[in-house]
């Protein structure tokens, strides 16, 4: 198979799932196990083209396939526009679910690359965050959609919105 | 635990055919949560990844291998909307149409449909095919006639109503298995057919129901209520972890109400 642009090549066990794979084998340790019944979607990743749980896949599944981990989605120490995107606007709080949640909005931009805040939440209903009420990853993948898109992201919220207390 | 990866459909059946108890194993949103559950153990895992034959798909047919990804872009108005609360986008890339059939859970989403539409099951294997309708391949929860040496290779639809519905209940919008599903399929002159998961050890039709909303073009107050009185009465739900029967019975007749409604709007 072809991990993050990287042909790999390994013997392993029929029952191997593909998420012990990447991490055990390959030391690709971004991708988290959570719930391992494909519930929680930590383990979200990119098999040729599609987001899929590599927590309820099998290595040998994936035979052939290309496939894109959270460890390949910088260039060059340059973010993705996602992974910025979680970081201009707070997407995460305790960061588990953080690449599951980033795979699969990377996925939803590449089908579809302007989504509406009921597409994004629809995006990325197979993944569970404990932390944040998806609120900030919604203004996340917002924003990574403009940039993405060669616009400018609205100002985060706390940049606009009046405090009172 | 042995994985063998058939190029094409004849070996497929060659290898269900050599092996003692082989599982398919298609998308596997069922069965590798079975297996990390420990719950099964399969010694023969036949993969079904590589069988272009499976995914073929048209207004008649529906190849076991089509996932609710590519469904999700149906013609059926209700095809394509069941296929859109398929568990997830990960969940829906993967799960196939044979997956579903294969599991037959009693709250497996594409069966309401399939139900309503009166199709037909395709096994096949190095003995043959057989053609089952959906009532006589699903027998209970989590059983069908499928014999361990048969492939699901598709569905066939006749010939349906383009008014269609499809609704379901469950605690949240996506990654849930619904309490109540539901699939109505209206010819616009009267004749309407209602299907309900969840609500019995298989799928079912509510043929009470059907009766009533199939009476005339124009349906009248008094005649939904008498439809969704009808569809609670038919069903035959029980009480688990996921709700209680008296729930069920409940929801089942408002949300074949519901369906029946957009299919008049």
């Amino acid at each position: 198979m072809n991990v993050n642009g990287r042909a790999v090549t390994a013997d392993v066990e029929p029952r191997t799932l593909l998420v012990h794979f990447l991490r055990d084998d390959l030391g690709l340790t971004g991708t988290h196990i959570g719930c391992e019944t494909s519930y929680c979607g930590a383990c979200t990743v990119i098999v040729d083209g599609r987001t899929a749980k590599s927590c309820t896949m099998l290595a040998v599944q994936a035979d052939g396939a290309e496939i894109t981990t959270i460890e390949g989605l910088a260039a060059d120490g340059e973010l993705h526009p996602v992974q910025e995107g979680f970081w201009e606007r707070h997407g995460l709080q305790c960061g588990y679910c953080t690449p599951g949640m980033i795979m699969s909005a990377v996925g939803l931009l590449s089908e579809n690359p302007d989504p509406s805040e009921d597409e994004i939440r629809h995006g990325i209903e197979g993944n569970i965050c404990r932390c944040t009420g998806y609120h900030n990853i919604v203004r996340a993948i917002e924003y990574a959609a403009a940039k993405m898109r060669g616009e400018e992201p609205a100002p985060a919220e706390w940049e606009t919105q009046e405090v009172t207390a | 635990m042995e994985y063998v990866r058939p190029k094409a459909l004849g070996e497929a059946l060659d290898a269900l055919a050599a092996f003692d108890d082989p599982t398919p194993l298609a998308g596997g949103t069922d069965l590798m949560v079975e297996v990390n559950l420990n719950h099964r153990r399969p010694d023969v895992v036949v993969s079904l990844r590589s069988l272009d034959e499976l995914r073929r798909w048209d207004d008649t047919w529906i190849g076991a291998g089509v996932t609710f990804a590519r469904l999700e872009g149906a013609d059926d108005p209700a095809l394509a909307q069941l296929a859109r609360t398929v568990g997830s986008p990960q969940i829906r890339a993967a799960a196939t149409l044979g997956g579903n059939l294969g599991t037959a859970s009693p709250a497996a989403d594409s069966l309401p449909f399939l139900a309503a539409a009166d199709a037909h099951v395709v096994l096949k294997s190095t003995a043959g095919e057989r053609r089952l309708r959906w009532d006589e391949f699903f027998v209970g929860p989590k059983q069908t006639v499928r014999r361990p040496d048969e492939l699901i290779v598709g569905v066939e639809l006749p010939s349906r109503p383009e008014r269609q519905a499809f609704a379901k209940v469950g605690v949240r919008q996506a990654m849930v298995i619904s309490m109540v599903s539901c699939c109505v399929l209206r010819d616009p002159s009267g004749p309407t057919r209602v299907a309900l998961g969840s609500v019995g050890p298989t799928v079912l039709r509510a043929t009470d129901a059907e009766e009533v909303a199939s009476q005339a073009a124009r349906l009248t107050d008094t005649d939904l209520d008498e439809f969704q009185r009808r569809v609670s009465a038919e069903v035959r739900p029980i009480t688990d972890h996921r709700s209680t029967a008296e729930y069920r019975r409940h929801a089942a007749g408002v949300v074949a109400r519901r369906a029946l409604e957009r299919c008049l709007r």
